[in-house]
This record gives C-alpha cells, sequence and structure tokens, in this order.
C-alpha cells in the first residue's frame, strides 16, 4: 500500500531537503496520520448520524408502534424528571435574588431584583440548567437502557419480532423528551420565579408589588418562547444522543458505561452550543 | 426453503464467510456445526437480514434478504422465529409479555394472544411462569421462553443459535427434546447452530461443517458420523489433534 510518507520524503521544497527526511517521517507524518484517521472517522460518524436521522424519520410511518409507547417515555422522561428540575429551580431562583440585590448594591432600584429573576429564569437558567441535569439524568438512562438491550441482544431480538426499533425504542423516546422538556422547563421557571420572590419578600424587604413591577418591566413574550424553544431543542438533542449512542454501543457492561458517560458529555457540550446557536440567531 | 448462495462477510478486514453456499429444504432440520468463531452465528443472522452479506446472499422463499427493503423484509421476518443464544427475553416485560409482543405486531387480538401463549408455555414445560420476570428464571428456563417466543408466531422456520450452550446436560437433553417436539408438531423447517454433537445427532436431519468460512462436508447424521474427512472426524469426536 502506498503511505502518504513516501511522497513526502521526495518534497522538493528546501526545507524539507535541508532536514533529514527521517525527523519529518517520525515526528510529523504521524500527526498528520491520526488528523487523517480523525477526519475520515468524524465524517464517517456523520454519514450514520444522516443515517440515523432517515430512518428515525422512516419510523415515524408506524404510528401505531410508538403512539402507545410515547406516553410511557412521556411520564418517564416527563413526570419523573420534575422534582430534580424543580429543585435546581428553586435554589437557582433564591441565589439568583440574592446576588441581584448585592450587585445592585443601591446603585439600582431593587424592584430590578424581580427584572433579572424573570428573565435570567426565562432565557437562560431555566432552560440551560434543567437541560444540563436532565442530560446525566434521561440521556444517560436512555444510553444504558439502550446499550444493556444491544449488547444481550434484545434489540436483534426485537427486530426478528418484526419490529423495526426506531419505531419501537427510538421515536417514543425522542418525541416524549422534546415534547416534555419545555413542560419540565415552564414548571422550573416558574418555581425558580416563585423562589426568589419569597427570597425578596423574606430577605430583601421588597414588596410582593414591587416584585411584580421589576418582573413586568422589560418582560416581552418572546422571553416565554425563546425559552421553551430552546428547551424544546435540548430536549431533542438529548434523546438523539441517547439513542445513537446506547444503540452503538459494543462490548459488554464496559462498552455501556463508556456509552453512558459520552452520552452526558456530547449533550452537555451539545446544549451548551446549541444554547449560543439560539442566542446568536433569535436574539 | 432457505438457501445460502456464496455468501462472503468480513468484520473489520478479517474474513468470516467465505463463500458459504447451503440449502435447507422444506420441512428438514439442518445442523450447522463448526469450531467457535467460524461464522455459525453470523450465517444465521444473515437469514433474518440482521447483518448484511458483503457479496453472495441468503433466499428465504425464493427472496434475496439482503436486497430486501424495510417492508418485504419485515414481511420475510414475520415467518421466522429466532432463538438466541442467551434467550435475548426483553428484561423489563413478564414472561407473558415477551411471548405477547411478537404476536401483537402479527394483528392477533388479545384472546388469540392468550391462547397462543399458554399453548406455547405447555409446550416448553412451563405453564404458570407467564407472570414471572425472566431474572426470576435459571439460564434453562430462559432458554426455554425463547422457544417458546419464537413458537408461539407459528412460523414456517425456527432458527435455533446455540440453544444448549452453557447447559448442563440434562437440561440440553430437555431442549433437545423440546426441539424435536416443536419439529414434530409444528412441522417447521430449522436451522440449528450448535457445538454440541450430541444435540446435533438428536435434532439434526442433516448436519453442515462450516470450516474456514465455507461448508466442509453436509450429509445425513450417518454420513457425518462415517465420515472420512480428517477435519469434520477431528471436530465431532472432539479430538485435541
Amino acid at each position: 500500500m502506498l503511505r502518504p510518507y513516501l511522497f513526502l520524503h521526495a518534497a522538493p521544497l528546501p526545507f524539507f531537503t535541508s532536514c533529514a527526511p527521517t525527523v519529518f517521517g517520525l515526528l510529523l507524518l504521524p500527526v498528520i496520520e491520526a488528523i487523517g484517521r480523525r477526519s475520515i472517522s468524524a465524517i464517517e460518524a456523520l454519514g450514520r448520524f444522516g443515517h440515523f436521522l432517515m430512518d428515525m424519520v422512516r419510523g415515524l410511518r408506524d404510528v401505531g408502534i410508538w403512539a402507545r409507547l410515547v406516553v410511557v417515555q412521556m411520564r418517564r422522561i416527563g413526570v419523573d424528571s420534575l422534582p430534580v428540575a424543580l429543585f435546581i429551580a428553586a435554589f437557582t431562583g433564591v441565589v439568583l435574588a440574592l446576588q441581584a440585590s448585592y450587585t445592585f448594591t443601591g446603585a439600582v432600584p431593587l424592584y430590578f431584583v424581580g427584572t433579572l429573576v424573570g428573565k435570567t429564569m426565562m432565557l437562560e437558567l431555566g432552560p440551560v440548567l434543567t437541560g444540563l441535569a436532565l442530560a446525566g439524568r434521561v440521556g444517560a438512562s436512555m444510553a444504558a437502557e439502550l446499550g444493556t438491550m444491544k449488547v444481550t441482544e434484545q434489540v436483534d431480538a426485537l427486530e426478528t419480532l418484526a419490529y423495526d426499533p426506531q419505531s419501537y425504542l427510538v421515536v417514543p423516546r425522542v418525541l416524549a423528551s422534546t415534547v416534555m422538556f419545555p413542560v419540565i422547563v415552564a414548571f422550573a421557571i416558574a418555581v425558580g420565579i416563585v423562589t426568589g420572590w419569597l427570597t425578596s419578600l423574606a430577605l430583601l424587604d421588597l414588596s410582593t408589588s414591587d416584585f411584580i413591577k421589576g418582573l413586568k418591566l422589560f418582560y416581552v413574550f418572546k422571553d416565554v418562547w425563546f425559552g421553551l424553544l430552546k428547551s424544546a431543542s435540548f430536549g431533542l438533542t438529548i434523546a438523539l444522543v441517547g439513542c445513537i449512542v446506547g444503540l452503538g454501543t459494543r462490548g459488554g457492561a464496559e462498552g455501556v458505561g463508556r456509552s453512558t458517560t459520552r452520552t452526558v458529555v456530547f449533550s452537555a457540550i451539545l446544549i451548551l452550543v446549541l444554547d449560543a446557536f439560539w442566542a446568536v440567531i433569535l436574539l | 426453503m432457505i438457501e445460502f448462495q456464496n455468501l462472503y462477510k468480513a468484520f473489520d478486514g478479517k474474513n468470516v464467510l467465505q463463500g458459504l453456499s447451503l440449502k435447507v429444504r422444506d420441512g428438514e432440520t439442518v445442523v450447522v456445526i463448526g469450531y467457535s468463531g467460524t461464522g455459525k452465528s453470523v450465517a444465521l443472522k444473515h437469514i433474518v437480514g440482521l447483518l448484511h452479506p458483503d457479496a453472495g446472499d441468503v433466499i428465504v422463499d425464493g427472496q434475496a434478504v439482503g436486497t430486501l427493503e424495510r417492508d418485504a423484509l419485515t414481511r420475510v421476518r414475520q415467518g421466522i422465529g429466532y432463538v438466541f443464544q442467551f434467550a435475548a427475553l426483553f428484561d423489563s416485560m413478564t414472561v407473558s409479555e415477551n411471548l405477547a409482543l411478537g404476536l401483537r405486531r402479527r394483528g392477533l387480538g388479545d384472546d388469540e394472544i392468550e391462547d397462543r401463549i399458554r399453548e406455547a408455555l405447555a409446550l416448553v414445560d412451563l405453564s404458570g411462569t407467564g407472570d414471572s420476570m425472566p431474572a426470576e428464571l435459571s439460564g434453562g428456563m430462559r432458554k426455554r421462553v425463547g422457544i417458546a417466543r419464537a413458537i408461539a408466531l407459528r412460523p414456517r422456520y425456527i432458527l435455533y443459535d446455540e440453544p444448549t450452550t452453557g447447559l448442563d446436560p440434562v437440561t440440553s437433553a430437555v431442549i433437545d427434546r423440546l426441539m424435536v417436539r416443536t419439529r414434530e408438531h409444528l412441522g417447521v423447517t430449522g436451522v440449528v447452530v450448535t457445538h454440541d454433537m450430541r444435540s446435533a445427532y438428536t435434532v439434526g436431519d442433516r448436519i453442515a461443517m462450516l470450516y474456514e468460512g465455507r461448508i466442509r462436508q453436509v450429509g445425513s447424521v450417518a454420513e457425518i458420523q462415517e465420515t472420512e474427512d480428517p477435519v469434520v472426524r477431528q471436530f465431532i469426536e472432539g479430538r485435541a489433534e
């Protein structure tokens, strides 16, 4: 087989000819080869992702298979995740109110605490903190479950029973996650604002009317739909990553562990990238 | 009829199947024997389209499985029952739910599904275990549930992947008897992959030895027992050299 360094050894550039070709071959070419290998696997991964999406869209046709399972997944993803999301939101609201008051230090009217709590919860912390927390809870759980099914041949068994794993496993999870994330985030935003308000009442000597005045001050409806749209995209992303990584699991228990970790890491990165993307596009 | 036509398959550059050709006639049970890692299970997975061939194909009822589109492949799969090496039961479902899943896909009503489950569990001597979870069953029981899941579908073909591996001799004999009973009761065509020679002699109408990616010899049980091929002889006698 022809290797790239055979050509590079013969490169006519003065620099190359003045250096010993073996130094170049030994030091740089392995790096170039590694970059090449990584690039090829990245392109392959992109191709597999496209293929996976096409299969998933085809799986949407089997409404009879996934319709019933979506409800089960909505309960698992939505209802079961609610306590974690609300717990995080509650403490975020408390901290936001106190930090706002600390930052304003009398220079800004205190009712702006309501503005900051409301805007920050709706636009950023509600969706992103909930998304990151659920990447761990929902994404990891999907990857572990599907990964275990994959390595114990349960996915193959499903296929031999004439079920398409996309319709039976992927579509219900992706749909449920996309639909339920905005619902969870809506509750989280509400709880964050309520705890911010209670903190303002109890610790900042701010009246309810002043808090609400601040809350309404720069409010636009876009604040709400922006946060909910973002959270739907986070839900879609987490479920897709969990399903793709989970169904690509190889190698027994160790492979399942690896898939779970990868899902959490990829999901967290993608959430932050998407967060920036939506800010650039919509704000 | 199932026919392997010059099937080739490689994984990560390693050639596993290298021109496998074999015919399985309707109503017979063919046992595929061979060393571990020679591609017996790989061959079996090509029959239901779980793997795609690099070259050649498997023909099931006149249809080349490797070329079938999604819907056509689903129809072929509906005629085949597959018994996995480690049963591959859905661990979040009860035994009954495991059996019901494939039946529901075939559009059967609740009463019919219930009858089929009862009948299949009785055939594998596991009546009364319908509400158990797979984790509560022994290895042998799980294998029998795997067989029940396949026969409840009343398929034209049943594929067994190492049905007796990892079982004690008595449980292995029970599974062998079960496979024979299934063929006699339901008249299905079977392909059994195993390296358990006692099992092969009990359940097989014909035995085919897979060696270096292709069929080394195929023949009746008597022909294989009397073979003079040194590779087949060594394998069936279990000699180290």
